[in-house]
């Protein structure tokens, strides 16, 4: 290579990344779930880790989540490019090069599975080494151009870090693990959906196949209502597992009552009623799904907690 | 080869490798803890021929 081939590779100072810009390649509010639902999924296990195992644990399957986040970024800079939502990142803006976040994005992977796999076991080290792979090999480079299922079968890899997290503290997988995968699980489509509904023509013109685009706006509200539907089931279920309790059994019914009306409101409407105001009833059922999630997670705790300062007062 | 010290790349990369060594730094501190609870906390046995040393 002469040197004005570097040049013309070469960012002008101006444009240089910084620690930020690195940073932002992780992902960090999809990295901030990844560590509240894994350190639920970790304080719900019945046996308890120490303060700083714990501590590492969490920051090592945050570090494998962004690992995963920079390499989605990797692959998708095309589409991110065109995207009004994603324009902004790091790649497409021009202040990292794709090769940049590639090479960050490998490292950090093995990097967080190994400390995890020293920190705490193999079957939590072994669990997110799975959850890098499925969210960028089967998601991010098989599922996400190829089928409006991608939400349904990607969400997935959104739902492990509270296995990691029980898994971190017990060694295993068990019924509880697998009931908070599956209340993530069943979150994910219909809180993407309601965000494709109002993003309208983001996923069009990056050519995605979301539900959307493939099968219209009338199936995706009809696919909302049913995907709610299915998670108030596993939710309420939940209450009545050892994971819950009256407290969260309370917190879950009121939730998903809420969630119902949300989906049905959606339902109800055609693209008229929603043009018109600008789907306020969508966005704020895209707002509410955030919230379901958090307190759903945060219920898990309350009557381990309950029963803790109980414990501690007789 | 050695740098100079005033070269615009040091100035312009402050902020980068501040945090790249801070981040290192903290690696440090995680490993460290890590291995002292370890040590300390979890069931640690010296390996047999170790003992018999």
């Amino acid at each position: 290579m002469s040197m004005s081939d570097a040049s013309m590779i070469t960012r002008a100072p101006s444009q240089e990344a910084g620690f930020g810009d690195y940073f932002a390649l992780l992902k960090p509010r999809v990295m901030s779930l990844v560590v509240f639902t894994a350190m639920v999924g970790l304080f719900a296990a019945p046996i308890s880790v120490h303060p700083i195992v714990a501590f590492a644990s969490i920051l090592f399957i945050a570090i494998g989540g962004g690992a995963s986040g920079a390499l989605n970024m990797w692959w998708d800079a095309d589409i991110d490019a065109i995207m009004r939502r994603t324009r902004s990142r790091p790649i497409p803006s021009g202040k990292v090069m794709p090769d940049e976040a590639k090479a960050i994005g490998i490292a950090l992977s093995g990097f967080s599975v190994v400390l995890l796999a020293l920190a705490s076991n193999f079957v939590a080290a072994g669990l997110l080494a799975f959850t890098i792979f499925f969210y960028v090999v089967i998601y991010t480079m098989w599922l996400k151009r190829w089928t409006p299922q991608n939400i349904v079968i990607g969400g997935a890899a959104g739902a492990f870090p509270p296995m990691i997290g029980w898994a971190v503290a017990t060694g295993g997988i068990s019924l509880e693990s697998v009931l908070m995968f599956a209340l993530i699980f069943v979150w994910t489509p219909p809180h993407f959906w309601a965000l494709a509904l109002f993003m309208r023509n983001d996923y069009d013109d990056a050519k995605i196949p979301m539900l959307t685009v493939t099968h219209g706006r009338r199936s995706t509200r009809n696919h909302i209502l049913g995907y709610t539907l299915a998670l108030a089931a596993v939710a309420i279920g939940t209450g009545f597992t050892s994971l819950g309790g009256p407290a969260y059994i309370v917190v879950a019914v009121v939730l998903n009552i809420a969630f119902i009306k949300g989906a049905v409101d959606i339902w109800r409407r055609d693209e008229a009623d929603s043009e018109g105001d600008d789907f306020k009833i969508e966005r704020g059922f895209f707002k509410l799904s955030l919230a379901y999630l958090f307190l759903h997670f945060c219920a898990i705790l309350i009557d381990p907690l309950l029963a803790h300062i109980a414990g501690g007062m007789l | 080869m050695s740098f100079d010290r005033q070269h615009e790349i040091h100035t312009r990369r402050f902020g980068r490798n501040l945090g790249v060594g801070a981040v290192l730094l903290m690696l440090v501190g995680i490993v460290f803890g890590l291995t002292v609870v370890k040590v300390t906390h979890v069931e640690f046995e010296v390996p047999s021929d170790e003992v018999s040393k």
